[in-house]
């Protein structure tokens, strides 16, 4: 879908009329992209257009899951007035789940972390379907936070993305960043023995267009479904978790997984990473600093 | 133990590299791209039309076959405006551009009005006369864009907005731009793509100013070698030694480097004095495409 910038009461239009047409196509679950209830490149708009989960938006979007579950990107307002790029699972006319955006793009075209708070968790969660999780877009890559969505016992992901199309490379039908977001998938969705479903925008803001492209993936990487190049699409497949058995059965690679290993080595290398780290004694040496600086004052 | 870390050099220079990069063209992407990109920003403004100064050159010809191809020949008015001394070549070269994409074109010479403002200050030297007409153009588009109700079609492209080499205020103005990430190599390559006349690709760029000017003997290298360096330089953020290494003179790379700097105004809104707390575009920053 190609939202409207700032306007939510048009995309929940939108949302809508894309429920009705996913439910003639007899889907279940309907993954909507990040921020699509508002637009991407928001700005000073964030505080305008955020909503609180009691609101009365939210409250149409638990009436409208009690046909159809659906994943819904929009700008999250909490009761303490922090605003989070984040994405809500909705089932059965209740909130099953809600993911704030942990790694939020800082560089290049992206502006996040100058308007939104920083999400700090991952977390799978029980569906009607199996064990889902929810990232968003930037999230994906960085490969710990899907490792700890299977982890945790995802089956599937569901990544909401608002992803611009940027690159061109000759001989391709599509830009860089599609083709690299396409390996992404492929790679992830092996390695973790897991299903994706890839929900991306398309349309322009300020001339940055979004490259859509929207796909589900299946644990051997096999693609069930794929949204055309820059074009509004839906796309729809038939999804069965239990499948990952298969996959896990001819590759337990999760089950191998040595979790004490990781987190030894991850907190030996925070140890190093720490500054002074390099010092002979960092403790030591940190206390003494304060000391020194007083004195000198 | 410590192994051993080779020393990080960007994707595509290889230590005593004297190939330059090549820029990627891929027109057909290019062109699914831009007609989009014209389709969706002109009518989220609740317009349908574009109106485009065709000046029988590549750039206008390649921005107003686009749009042709994206809203339709008959939302496409190509404008001509040709000063006295303009080549009648180049208003043939704009009518068959028509030709092929099916739209309308009118013809607004600008001699009289220029003429005027000239016999006042008739030590003019060629910069200002070329800059006054280009800024009558302008004029003249967003009138007929408010007369149509359509929106500036912008046809300058990368490598010319990177250098400077363009009017403020005249021909670098624009509602939207379809061709302004486009290096002149690229927009060569969707030229042929989209159909543009064999004559009009073929022929020297110009700004037509004066009898006989062309863009390259004007700025000193051929767009072909600016393009390579830009590419390295702005997009792949090659360093200056990495761009000597890959086969770049030294004192043309500083010249563009000098160019690109010096002309960082032309690409900017005008500065604001900051008193308050929200100044625009500083701390009050929204899109263009606000509610759109």
């Amino acid at each position: 879908m190609s939202p409207r910038l700032g306007d939510v009461g048009a995309n929940l239009a939108l949302y809508e009329e894309q429920l009705r047409a996913a439910r003639d196509l007899c889907a279940d679950l309907v993954v909507f992209p990040e921020l699509s209830l508002t637009g991407y490149f928001l700005k000073d708009m964030v505080s305008t257009v955020a909503l609180r989960l009691d609101s009365p938006e939210i409250s149409r979007l638990r009436e409208l899951s009690r046909q159809t579950a659906l994943v819904a990107g929009l700008v999250e307002e909490t009761p303490d007035f922090k605003f989070y790029n984040s994405a809500v699972y909705f089932e059965a006319g209740e909130i099953r789940h809600v993911h704030r955006k942990v790694y939020l793009p800082t560089y290049g075209l992206f502006d996040e972390g100058r308007y939104f708070a920083r999400g700090d968790r991952i977390r799978s969660f029980p569906s009607k379907f199996g064990q889902l999780a929810l990232l968003i877009c930037e999230d994906l890559w960085h490969p710990s936070t899907i490792y700890l969505a299977a982890l945790d016992h995802a089956v599937a992901v569901l990544c909401p993305s608002s992803s611009p199309l940027r690159g061109i490379s000759d001989g391709f039908p599509q830009d860089d960043n599609a083709r690299y977001w396409e390996s992404l998938n492929r790679t992830y969705a092996q390695t973790f023995s897991l299903f994706i479903a890839y929900a991306n925008r398309v349309g322009f803001e300020d001339g940055v267009g979004f490259w859509g492209g929207s796909e589900i993936i299946d644990p051997s990487g096999r693609t069930l479904a794929k949204a055309q190049y820059y074009e509004r699409d839906l796309i729809v497949a038939e999804v069965n978790l239990k499948r990952a058995r298969q996959r896990r059965v001819v590759s337990p690679m999760l089950r191998d997984e040595d979790i004490d290993l990781t987190i030894n080595e991850l907190m030996r290398i925070r140890e190093r990473l720490r500054p002074g780290a390099a010092e002979p004694a960092p403790r030591a040496l940190k206390r003494a600093a304060p000391a020194a600086r007083r004195g000198s004052r | 133990m410590t192994a051993a870390i080779p020393k990080q050099t960007p994707a595509g220079v290889t230590a005593n590299s004297l190939t330059p990069p090549r820029i990627p063209t891929n027109a057909l992407l290019l062109r699914r791209i831009l007609t989009a990109f014209i389709r969706d920003e002109v009518r989220k403004v609740g317009i349908e039309r574009v109106v485009v100064g065709l000046s029988g050159g590549v750039d206008s010809s390649v921005s107003a076959l686009l749009a042709a191809e994206a809203l339709g020949a008959g939302n496409v008015l190509g404008i001509e405006l040709p000063y006295k001394t303009s080549s009648a070549e180049s208003l043939a070269h704009a009518e068959a551009v028509a030709a092929v994409g099916g739209f309308d074109t009118l013809q607004i010479e600008i001699t009289a009005q220029i003429d005027a403002y000239f016999e006042r200050f008739p030590d003019a030297d060629n910069m200002r006369r070329g800059n006054k007409m280009a800024r009558e153009r302008m004029t003249i588009l967003y009138d007929h864009s408010a007369r149509w109700q359509a929106l500036v079609l912008g046809t300058s492209n990368k490598t010319e907005l990177l250098l400077g080499y363009g009017t403020l205020h005249g021909d670098m103005a624009s509602a939207l731009n379809p061709i302004g990430d486009l290096y002149k190599a690229q927009v060569w390559a969707l030229a042929a793509e989209i159909g543009v006349p064999a004559a009009v690709v073929g022929k020297q760029p110009s700004a037509d100013l004066w009898v006989g000017q062309t863009d390259e003997a004007e700025l000193g290298f051929s767009y072909a070698e600016v393009d390579a360096l830009l590419y390295a330089m702005v997009d792949l953020r090659y360093s200056h030694d990495e761009l000597c290494a890959a086969g770049f003179a030294a004192p043309f790379v500083a010249r563009v480097s000098d160019m690109v700097r010096r002309s960082q105004f032309k690409r900017r809104l005008p500065v604001i004095a900051k008193v308050s707390n929200r100044t625009i575009d500083r701390d009050f920053r929204y899109a263009r495409d606000w509610g759109r």
